[in-house]
């Protein structure tokens, strides 16, 4: 009952803030929207049984991705000026996303411990999603994964190929030049008589 | 080591690259200014990788837990991407240097963007062919912006990205609708569900939607409108090497799709090829007419031939598979030879790109006009040259399978096409100007050249076409 409950609820939410996610004007709401949705999506992936995958959706989507988001809208030309003039409506949006969170947290939550849920039957019942992940992604997948490294390598190259400049008059440091210095290249020994200084 | 090598062998050509390619990556960092020395290792391991599947593959292998599959088909295609790829990494040269681009990183992207198309052309699962995609577009991408000072091409690079992304996420949901209907993501269990008989419409919108964002990579319309922008946009070479080998990895991904897992839903991709092949011969060779950027009118014309190459991959036999080879090896031989020559367009200010500028080239350079003649008339399917044949090969077994009415228009589409091409013929033998070109670099003079010779000389030369024809015929075999 809860289940079904949650299950629907989070999936209502879900395709809501999907849908708010492009239709909001404001870029910073779409990107709130679009933590909500990722939030019941994992809500979602709790119910299936698949704990580790939700997880892995709140830590890298919400953690890692929207957060990129957030700062990639802000430092775009938006108008803060007429952001903040209208603070006070945040509330009530900010608010309402926070409780819509939590309620979903609190459904998943009584629904995975009430443990009347229609989960997925994992072959090897004993096992957590983690160890069943271990145990395909080095041996079955490991090309995908390593291919899959590759990509991120092309991708990386390409970042640098299109921003790194080299700048001239950058004071580097170089470490087999500081080595390869002699006593000799940096000191240098003058005889001095006493009252007549170095000035020569 | 018997045993080592016995693993090692079905995947050579990719371990090959992926290891020097990343090697090579290294020796960059360490020695920023040998770029040449970086770009001719690519080129020969390019060669190395194109020849070692001919020579050591395994054919009828898989690796891997059956994500590669090695037959005679993936060798054919991936000796072809990796030579066209050499060929593209030799005419850039003189490009990068004259527009101060000429970094060690262009070498090093181009042979990612070929581990990523071989990885596409012997997949055999679904997450294989997405990895593969995925991996040579992002170093397309990448390569289209490479001038990043020239706001022309960081738009092509953006627009080719934003474009990309969109028909990887058509892809997906595609991959994600057939993984769901048939349990399965090896092609050797979706073939045998899909031939099962008993099809849900779920499989058959999956394909659809599958077709559709491979149909980006190849440019077929109504997926063509990032064509035109990015050809322009994109550094001449960049453009080049666009047009021959993802072209034809896509191509090649693409009938072994239809061939092998979803054969048995001929019935339905057939009429999705159709169209799309109708749409982009009628979109291809309208487009081009009004053109008067050559680089544009090259992305209209490669729009048209891919076209034409879906016309016989249409008929959906061995035959089919076998034209589409031979008609896009002959269209990758004549579009590198093309893009050399239009690399040969350089004044003393720099690049032109306008078809005007080859005004009056017969009284000028008459080696360069009797080469852009040739290779014009090749790609327009005039006897006796090698493009009357490729489009024989690719029309042939469309009429076989029944579809004349198809084989009629893309005749239609190949009369009008034949304008524009005639069109630059006649600027460079009848207008007059007298515009003086650069004296080119030998490697473009070369490249030129040889794809010309190839596209005159090959059908009278028996002991070369014939065995090559025999490849091609076993490789087409060997999908099905």
């Amino acid at each position: 009952m809860i289940t079904a409950i949650a299950f629907y609820l989070l999936a209502a939410v879900s395709v809501a803030s999907a849908f708010m996610v492009i239709a909001s004007r404001n870029p910073v709401h779409s990107v709130m929207f679009l933590i909500l949705t990722f939030f019941s999506a994992a809500g979602l992936f709790i119910l299936m049984g698949a704990e580790f995958l939700a997880l892995l959706l709140i830590m890298v989507y919400v953690g890692a991705v929207a957060v990129l988001f957030l700062f990639v809208v802000m430092m775009l030309e938006v108008d803060f000026v007429a952001l903040k003039q209208g603070f006070l409506q945040y509330i009530g949006l900010g608010a309402t996303v926070a409780v819509v969170l939590l309620t979903e947290l609190i459904l998943v939550g009584a629904a995975y411990f009430a443990g009347d849920g229609n989960t997925a039957t994992p072959p090897n019942p004993d096992e957590s999603n983690l160890e069943a992940f271990g145990h395909v992604l080095y041996t079955d997948y490991a090309f995908f994964f390593e291919a899959s490294g590759f990509i991120l390598l092309v991708a990386m190259i390409g970042a640098i190929v299109l921003t790194l400049r080299e700048r001239d008059g950058v004071r580097k440091q170089d470490i087999s030049k500081q080595i390869a210095r002699t006593r000799e290249d940096a000191v240098e020994m003058v005889d001095l008589k006493s009252g007549e200084g170095i000035g020569s | 080591m018997a045993n080592v090598i016995n693993f090692i062998l079905p995947f050579l050509p990719e371990l090959l690259l992926a290891f020097f390619a990343s090697q090579l990556l290294v020796f960059g960092v360490v020695k920023k200014e040998r770029t040449d020395l970086v770009r001719w290792i690519a080129i020969g391991l390019l060669v190395v990788f194109a020849l070692a599947g001919l020579f050591v593959g395994v054919p009828g292998t898989t690796a891997f837990n059956g994500a590669l599959i090695n037959d005679d088909f993936s060798y054919i295609a991936k000796a072809i991407i990796g030579l066209a790829a050499a060929a593209a990494l030799l005419f850039s040269e003189s490009y990068l240097k004259s527009e101060r681009l000429d970094q060690y990183e262009f070498s090093v992207l181009v042979l990612y963007a070929v581990l990523g198309m071989s990885i596409m052309v012997s997949s055999n699962s679904l997450l294989s062919l997405y990895i593969g995609i995925e991996m040579q577009s992002l170093a397309l991408y990448v390569l289209a912006a490479f001038n990043r000072d020239s706001l022309r091409a960081s738009e092509a690079g953006l627009k080719y990205f934003v474009l990309g992304a969109l028909s990887s996420g058509l892809l997906l949901y595609g991959i994600s609708m057939v993984y769901g209907f048939t349990g399965s993501l090896t092609f050797d269990t979706i073939g045998a569900v899909v031939s099962s008989g008993d099809v849900s419409p779920g499989v058959i919108a999956g394909m659809v939607f599958m077709l559709c964002g491979l149909g980006f990579k190849i440019s077929a319309a109504p997926f063509h409108m990032w064509t035109p922008d990015v050809y322009e946009g994109s550094p001449t070479p960049v453009t080049g090497f666009f047009a021959s080998a993802p072209k034809f990895a896509a191509m090649a991904l693409i009938a072994r799709v239809l061939m092998d897992p979803f054969m048995g839903i001929q019935d339905s991709w057939q009429q999705v090829i159709i169209v799309l092949s109708v749409a982009s011969m009628i979109v291809g060779v309208f487009g081009a007419l009004m053109q008067t950027n050559i680089k544009r009118l090259m992305a209209y014309s490669s729009i048209a031939n891919m076209g034409y190459a879906l016309v016989a991959l249409s008929a959906g036999t061995v035959a089919g598979v076998n034209g589409m080879l031979i008609f896009m090896s002959i269209y990758l031989i004549t579009s590198i030879g093309l893009f050399a020559c239009i690399l040969q367009m350089r004044i003393r200010d720099g690049m032109v790109e306008q078809i005007s500028d080859v005004a009056g080239l017969s009284t000028t350079q008459p080696r360069l006009a009797l080469m852009f003649t040739v290779l014009l008339f090749s790609l327009m399917g005039m006897p006796p040259l090698l493009g009357f044949f490729g489009k024989i090969s690719a029309f042939y077994p469309a009429i076989d399978a029944g579809l004349t009415w198809l084989v009629v228009v893309a005749l239609i589409a190949s009369v009008v096409g034949a304008f524009y091409y005639l069109r630059i013929i006649k600027t460079i033998w009848f207008e007059e100007q007298d515009r003086q070109f650069v004296k080119p670099a030998t490697a473009l003079s070369v490249l030129s050249g040889v794809s010309t010779l190839i596209l005159v000389a090959v059908l009278f030369l028996p002991f070369i076409s014939a065995p090559v024809k025999t490849a091609f015929g076993a490789a087409a075999a060997s999908l099905f």
